[in-house]
């Protein structure tokens, strides 16, 4: 029931603000309408905690204590962007930027995106998950292209078909999954149910599941954003408008690497080898360092900070990689506080951009004198996400470290220099932007920095204390994915 | 009976990678685009024969599905698509078209190399076609590389997705069927966002040449 609620609020909001979403009180709605989606995605978070996991609708739909835990980040960071994205709109279409129609297209497919991901993480169907991700990217593709500049259309345009290809190549494993499965579970609906498939992972067959997990691999890896195959995300953060970027961010890539977790779990139990955990190592390891050196060399803010995407990411996919309770853990705790970090930065650095009329590292001056709210929700934000203690990042990147220092102690130098020249890159343009001479104008409406310091503070209080339930919660889902 | 339809189903595929051929090498964005609708009719009509000798009788639906989606209603779309457009006759500069046909023969080597572990362990009367199903996707993907123009890249795209179509029915006797219907649907809305796309593409640069869509890149 509360599945029906959580999946329902979210697509009759994109109906809704698909007819209303030009009018004057649209971002209101919009935000009612993530907040009606919160609030289904605690009752829902309160009764697998109470309950345990649970199946709904002929087992269509499957909870456990590792989607619950995704379902609530991804409704929380869905309402605060909405939030965020009231204040920012509304000075976008104070600067002209914005037509009627364009405003409709965003609200709706704003609504329709947090579906979409709700949906990928809710479903029990191994096909569904994919035709949900395929959709993710059909709703937001238009929004990275809603200022139609030149390059917001080359940006689109890259993005589409660059994950549409890689999609393609995660629809291909799940082909092979399904036939690996059928032979079991017998044709039909039922052989692509994830748990159906976890009960008799043992049995299926193996040559046939390491083919798929490396397809399932490159194809949900593409929207992950691992390199090689992140040439599109750099473009699309940069180019979108500031909410969509921070839900790229914050939400996209987190159920892409659902995914991917979701399909290790499978491979996993029926190889008994650890091919799938050394590959997602191989190709974290390798996002880390690649995303570090190209992050030196941004000039545009939000491009720089995409690319500090890429290199959580890559760290993210490494510690799941690894697999054990201990580097799961991190992994889980690193993916809760990035995403909660990373959209922090992306409010401030919108209005940043909206207040210096540019994207340009070099014009975005002195913040802290303009407007000292903004500057240091910036400057906090980024000490986060650097992972300075004491906040949560710090916690998980040790965590992850130390992790690697016993079990894998060759990738250690690499982790260390990657983040070392990220420290270095993006603290030095962080304080090039927040100090010094500026030249500012004032914002025709006040900007929306409740949500930073809500996601902030959040992110401190991980770093310093993990509640006992969420802890629990996290060693729960560690369990499960083994 | 078995070996006649067995027979037949062998011999579309090879028409399918024929037709994926043709489309490497194609011109003109009027016969790509006839030869992208062939391609959806006689990927329906050999799903029509898997279902009609296995008796699977989803098949004929996921069959009509294909029949009525990809040999009619996209390739009407584009047709459309291109008429307002108005480069219904356009030909496309291609270089090295005896490379690229290279390239390819190497590419059906390689898919039927990778191809062959999977369909022995197969049961499926057609799983020696599944070789060819995964020739079509890298040839389709091929062809998305070599294209300069929005459309064509657009028609590879979709040809990429009738052969994991192809690969699904060659293997398993297709997907389930919500699955298959939720994939019918992203294919639609997204080749109607492939068509707000060119327009939005012609607005602003006056051509759907993809080369004017290489500026970003890092410096």
């Amino acid at each position: 029931m509360e599945i029906l609620w959580l999946l329902g609020v979210p697509l009759c909001g994109g109906i809704l603000l698909a007819l209303f979403g030009h009018k004057h009180w649209a971002h209101e709605l919009n935000t009612l309408m993530s907040l009606a989606t919160f609030i289904a995605a605690v009752v829902l978070t309160v009764r697998i905690v109470n309950g345990g996991p649970m199946t709904a609708f002929s087992e269509q739909f499957f909870i456990d204590s590792f989607n619950v835990f995704l379902v609530a980040l991804t409704a929380f960071v869905g309402f605060t962007t909405a939030l965020f994205s009231r204040a920012y709109m509304r000075i976008e279409q104070h600067h002209g930027k914005l037509s009627a129609n364009m405003l409709r297209l965003y609200h709706s497919m704003y609504q329709l995106f947090t579906f979409t991901m709700l949906l990928a993480l809710t479903t029990n169907n191994m096909g569904i998950l994919w035709v949900a991700m395929e959709a993710a990217t059909l709703t937001t593709v238009l929004l990275v292209s809603l200022y139609r500049t030149p390059a917001s259309l080359e940006a689109a345009w890259k993005y589409f078909i660059l994950c549409g290809v890689g999609i393609a190549q995660a629809l291909f494993g799940t082909i092979l999954l399904y036939f690996a499965a059928e032979k079991l579970l017998g044709a039909g609906g039922n052989a692509l149910l994830w748990t159906h498939l976890n009960e008799v992972k043992g049995h299926l067959e193996p040559t046939v599941l390491s083919l798929a997990f490396v397809f399932l691999l490159v194809g949900y890896g593409t929207k992950v954003g691992l390199a090689p195959l992140h040439n599109w995300l750099p473009d699309a953060h940069a180019e979108g408008p500031t909410p969509v970027s921070a839900v790229l961010s914050g939400l996209l890539l987190n159920v892409a690497l659902y995914a991917v977790v979701r399909s290790k779990v499978l491979v996993d139990g029926a190889l008994g080898s650890h091919l799938a955990g050394n590959l997602m190592m191989g190709f974290g390891l390798f996002s880390v360092v690649v995303a570090a050196f190209f992050l030196s060399r941004q000039k545009d803010v939000k491009r720089m900070f995409a690319y500090s995407s890429i290199e959580h990411m890559g760290l993210m996919t490494f510690a799941f990689g690894m697999g054990g309770a201990v580097a799961t853990f991190a992994a889980l705790l690193h993916m809760t506080v990035h995403s909660l970090t990373k959209s922090a930065i992306f409010f401030t650095v919108g209005h940043a951009a909206q207040k210096m009329g540019s994207q340009l590292i070099e014009n975005i001056r002195g913040l802290i004198d303009t407007n000292p709210t903004i500057g240091w929700g910036l400057m906090l934000g980024s000490l986060a996400i650097l992972g300075m203690p004491p906040f949560g990042v710090f916690a998980s990147e040790f965590l992850i470290i130390t992790t690697a220092m016993h079990e894998h102690p060759w990738a250690t130098p690499f982790l260390l220099v990657a983040l070392g020249v990220a420290f270095a890159a993006i603290f030095t343009r962080v304080q090039e932007m927040v100090f010094g001479e500026t030249t500012g104008q004032r914002l025709p409406h006040p900007p929306a920095l409740i949500p930073v310091f809500v996601h902030l503070a959040l992110v401190l209080l991980l770093g310093l204390y993990i509640p006992p339930y969420l802890a629990d919660w996290y060693r729960q889902a560690a369990r499960l994915i083994g | 009976m078995a070996t006649f339809t067995g027979q037949l189903i062998n011999f579309l595929a090879a028409l399918l990678l024929l037709i994926a051929f043709a489309m490497l090498s194609q011109r003109r964005i009027l016969s790509l685009i006839h030869l992208f609708a062939w391609q959806g009719f006689i990927l329906a009509l050999s799903t029509t024969v898997v279902a009609y000798s296995t008796h699977q009788p989803h098949l004929y639906y996921s069959a009509f599905l294909t029949l009525v989606l990809k040999a009619f209603l996209l390739p009407w779309i584009l047709h459309r698509l291109i008429i307002r457009l108005n480069i219904k006759w356009d030909v496309e500069t291609m270089i090295n078209v005896p490379t690229t046909m290279l390239v390819g023969i190497a590419l059906v080597i390689f898919a039927f190399n990778l191809a062959a572990p999977i369909s022995q362990l197969a049961d499926t009367i057609t799983r020696s076609t599944l070789g060819i199903a995964m020739a079509s996707v890298l040839l389709s993907f091929l062809m998305m590389i070599t294209r300069h123009k929005a459309v064509a890249q657009v028609v590879g795209f979709l040809a990429m997705e009738n052969g994991l179509f192809f690969a699904a029915t060659s293997a398993t006797y297709g997907m389930p069927m919500v699955v298959e219907l939720g994939i019918a649907l992203d294919v639609l809305v997204g080749t109607f966002i492939f068509g707000i796309f060119f327009f939005q593409i012609r607005e602003t640069f006056d051509s759907l040449d993809i080369k004017n869509l290489e500026k970003l890149k890092e410096d």
